[in-house]
């Protein structure tokens, strides 16, 4: 059993001649946060997609669990889809079902469990992520913005997954609603023994949950470690990054 | 972390000797290895009660929130059967998980009042379906009148009629539709002269069909058929593009900027339609003629020429114009309702089908009852 999870090898992707990422590597640990960092449109959300297998990079080399992307035969991928939960940049609820039905269909579709049971569980997993009782019985257009994320998060959660992708999780959330957020990902981390990766440019959430991170710009990953082993890095896309008014800020406050 | 395959989870009962039930359960305790404990759990608590049970865990594997979920489930059933328990043999990593969900885990689901028999249920649907009919037909009719108050307003300020989108609405409802309009009516003059000149050819009457077909296809046929293929055809559209607009909060959008949705919206395809449905039913009119003197040519041999002059000294121009004259009535109901369902769409993408089906279904249903009050008025007018 080895402790890294996902590994990515000199990944290339491009999009006709647009070149997203020029051979991209890191590994994410067992049970660690993982942040995927970077300006908008540095290919974070399209990384992201490569390793849950929506995407296929041009060359290079994708392992989760082991289990290399490229070659990975068609029934041993189903069940790997089933190791992971994912939450979308903007929920991607299923808007003609209640909240309840978003969170309970994988339950229903994969498994046999007593209808009974499916309907416990789905309440559990629906008081985790601090969705109020009634929220249950709402569809997606009712729900406000942090609720989105929470029902959609706790979609994600239906099937106890080893992995949680989180696609920009706290934002478009006021600071206390992505405050809650990431102390709730801590804490799923805690209960469900979870390995986190989530794409994020929230400066708070880096000091916060964050165990350590990569930082995507230029087509590369330019660092790759914890908060104080990025920190140190001379390169003048992290300097203004961190030295920027808001890191600095942040980081006179302490983390 | 590779991908294991998991036991399955087990459970097993035994009574000892001094009236304590053992309860052992043994594999994985997860999600896609429950399903035989479950049943089995369930067995279990049906017909336990008032005792006192151990219940050994200290062979269980691995566990995760769902095999978590169903022990404490049948835990509170069991306990609130009276029974007590001891779990016995737990590991550190159990308990902890078990602290960590306990808090989460949902207590007994709250029963929503419903009515237990049968009958009060019917009762009940009909009820809710009567309030649901008659709040949508107050929406319905505060509707129109909104619409009527922002006619009347702007026949007095003519120059804020928005005619630019009323040229585009007519070419989009009416000159796009020419070809499935004209399609259409020359088949139903085809199986009106068909099924006339069998039975017209009995009686040596060929002469008739011509005031069979000129008189049925203008005054009930053309305008009926027309209206049905606009409600088909322009009528969901209307309802799915305000739809969209709804969800995408254009219409909004608009109202802050002060642009009133019924001004550049609604009106402009109401008026738009009723004038393209007259002048469409019109050209249904001489398509549906032609389809019906081309079979009475082939198949009762009767001559083009010969066709005509009958046509014109049977066919009184009242017919024309009764059919004409139910267009913009079929195209306001069309129009109307239409925008109405589309203004009805919620947030959901899927409340956009739903409505447009909404929408179609009652322009239809409105054309025909319309249709058929001119019918017992003009009868009884006489004309
Ligand atoms: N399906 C696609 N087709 C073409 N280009 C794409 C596609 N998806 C992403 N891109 C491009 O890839 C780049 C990275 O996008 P993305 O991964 O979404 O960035 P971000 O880091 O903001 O999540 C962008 O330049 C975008 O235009
Ligand atoms: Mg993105």
């Amino acid at each position: 059993m080895s402790d890294t999870v996902i590994t990515v090898l000199n990944v290339v992707t491009r999009f006709g001649k647009n070149v997203v990422h020029d051979g991209i590597s890191l590994n994410v640990r067992r049970g660690e946060i993982y942040g995927l960092l970077g300006g908008s449109g540095s290919g974070k959300s399209t990384l992201m997609k490569e390793i849950i297998m929506l995407l296929r990079p041009q060359s290079g080399e994708i392992r989760v669990l082991g289990q290399n992307l490229l070659t990975i035969s068609r029934s041993d991928a189903a069940i790997l889809r089933h190791q992971w939960g994912v939450l979308f940049q903007a929920g991607a609820l299923y808007s003609s079902l209640t909240v309840r039905e978003n969170v309970g269909i994988k339950l229903k579709e994969y498994t046999d469990l007593p209808l009974k049971l499916i309907r416990d569980i789905v309440r559990l997993k629906i008081n985790m992520v601090g969705l109020p009782e009634h929220a249950a019985d709402l569809y997606p257009a009712e729900l406000s913005g942090g609720m989105v994320k929470r029902a959609s998060l706790a979609r994600a959660l239906a099937m106890d997954p080893k992995l949680l992708f989180l696609d920009e999780p706290t934002s478009g959330l006021d600071p206390v609603g992505a405050e809650a957020f990431d102390n709730l990902i801590l804490k799923l981390r805690e209960i469900l023994g979870l390995t986190v990766v989530m794409v994020t440019h929230d400066l708070d959430s880096i000091w916060t949950v964050v165990d350590r991170f990569a930082v995507l710009g230029e087509k590369k990953v330019i660092a790759e470690g914890t908060l104080n082993e990025v920190r140190q890095n001379p390169h003048p896309v992290i300097k203004k990054f961190f030295r920027g008014k808001r890191g600095l800020i942040r980081s006179r406050n302490g983390g | 972390m590779q991908l294991t395959q998991s036991q399955k989870a087990q459970i097993r009962w035994l009574k000892s000797a001094d009236g304590v039930i053992l309860l052992k359960s043994s594999g994985d305790w997860t999600i896609d290895a429950l399903r035989d404990a479950a049943g089995m759990l369930e067995h279990f608590s049906m017909a336990s009660r008032n005792v006192s049970i151990q219940w050994d865990v200290s062979d269980v594997g691995r566990v995760d929130s769902a095999g978590m979920m169903l022990f404490i489930h049948y835990y509170d059933l069991l306990k609130s059967d009276n029974c007590s328990i001891e779990v016995i043999g737990a590991k550190d990593e159990h308990e902890k998980m078990y602290r960590l969900l306990r808090e989460y885990a949902p207590g007994h689901p709250v029963v929503e009042p419903s009515f237990s028999s049968r009958f009060l249920r019917i009762f009940n649907g009909i009820g809710k379906i009567s309030v649901a009919f008659v709040l949508d037909m107050g929406a319905f009719l505060s509707f129109i009148g909104e619409n009527f108050v922002i006619f009347l307003s702007s026949l007095l300020n003519p120059l804020s009629i928005r005619f630019g989108a009323i040229v585009k609405n007519i070419e989009d409802a009416g000159v796009r539709a020419m070809p499935i309009v004209a399609l259409t009516s020359f088949l139903i003059g085809i199986v009106i002269a068909y099924q006339g000149a069998v039975q017209l050819e009995k009686f040596g009457a060929n002469i008739f069909i011509v005031d069979m077909i000129g008189i049925s296809v203008t005054r009930e046929l053309a305008p009926l058929i027309t209206a049905i293929v606009v409600a088909g055809r322009t009528g969901s559209s209307y309802t799915a593009q305000l739809g969209v607009m709804k969800i995408t909060e254009e219409i909004d959008a608009m109202r802050t900027m002060g642009f009133d949705p019924h001004r550049f919206l609604v009106l402009p395809r109401i008026m738009a339609l009723m004038i393209a449905l007259p002048l469409m039913i019109f050209f249904a009119d001489i398509v549906g003629i032609l389809g019906g003197m081309f079979i009475s040519h082939v198949h009762l041999h009767l001559s083009y020429a010969e066709f005509l002059h009958r046509l014109q000294t049977v066919l009184e121009m009242k017919h024309v114009w009764i059919g004409i004259g139910k267009g913009p009535f079929f195209a306001w109901l069309i129009a109307a309702v239409g925008c109405f369902r589309g203004f009805q769409v919620s947030k959901s993408t899927e409340s956009i089908g739903r409505y447009t089906t909404i929408s179609v279904v009652n322009a239809i249903f409105l054309v025909i009852a319309c249709d058929a009050l001119f019918s017992v008025i003009l009868t009884e007018l006489g004309i």
